[in-house]
């Protein structure tokens, strides 16, 4: 499956199945390429597929989050599970980054 | 009942996934929640990616990762013989990070405290870190 999408100026990047340290490292470098060269004006993060994430992922999350703001554009979540929602609510990410709501399927 | 695993395995990236789903098989011995299982991953992943990123920065070294299953509790220990740490309460502090260029979130030992009962560091300069982490299965949390 592609795990980056692009339609029209928005960037929806379907997460894998867990978001670790080990797979944020290609991730980042794959989302970072397209974000240099493409005009990206929202970039969403697609969790339907994903069951794991740790501290690692929120980093790499916060990390997009940081460009996003830099190129005045916006970032939104979508599709979080129960445990995926435990790290975003523990992490503290939902008071210092505006996530977009999450958007219906 | 007590029953007790030791793994031994490379401190690269690809076994981080393969740690925490070992654990979270030998705990199913336990009975533990969905969330239980969750959160004993989760302490694990990054017990684990600490140990290859900051305790091992240079080269493939190998981690040991010890499980001890007692009653309804069960404890690891997750130990490396890399870099080490002098200062381990800084460690520890929420959103610091040694390594922020790797766009480390500075929450590992955040969410190992949260989703475990007890967290326990030892390290030192030169000689290497061991987590212990412990955490009853079953146990209706007091206030959340």
């Amino acid at each position: 499956m592609r795990l980056l999408e692009r339609r029209g100026e928005r960037l929806i990047v379907h997460l894998p199945v867990e978001l670790d340290h080990h797979c944020t490292e290609e991730l980042r470098r794959e989302i970072d390429r397209i974000l240099e060269k493409e005009p990206v004006s929202e970039l969403e993060f697609d969790f339907s597929g994903t069951i794991f994430m740790d501290s690692a992922g929120v980093g790499m999350i916060l990390g997009r989050y940081k460009i996003m703001r830099a190129l005045d554009g916006r970032m939104l979540v979508s599709h979080m599970g129960a445990q995926i929602r435990r790290i975003m609510t523990l992490s503290g990410i939902q008071n210092h980054i505006p996530l977009e709501k999450e958007e219906a399927l | 009942m007590k029953n007790e695993m030791t793994l031994a395995f490379d401190s690269i990236s690809q076994n981080e996934g393969f740690a925490r789903v070992a654990v979270a098989a030998f705990v199913t011995q336990l009975n533990p929640t969905l969330e239980e299982v969750a959160d004993i991953k989760t302490a694990v992943s990054e017990a684990v990616t600490n140990a290859i990123i900051h305790g091992y920065p240079d080269g493939v070294h190998t981690i040991i990762l010890r499980a001890v299953l007692r009653d309804r509790t069960v404890e690891l220990w997750i130990s490396d013989e890399g870099v080490g740490m002098e200062d381990v309460k800084k460690a520890m502090e929420p959103l610091y990070t040694s390594r922020p260029e790797l766009e480390r979130s500075g929450m590992g030992f955040m969410f190992m405290e949260a989703f475990m009962d007890l967290v326990q560091v030892e390290s030192a300069p030169g000689i290497g870190t061991t987590v212990y982490m412990k955490k009853t299965i079953g146990e209706v949390k007091q206030g959340g």
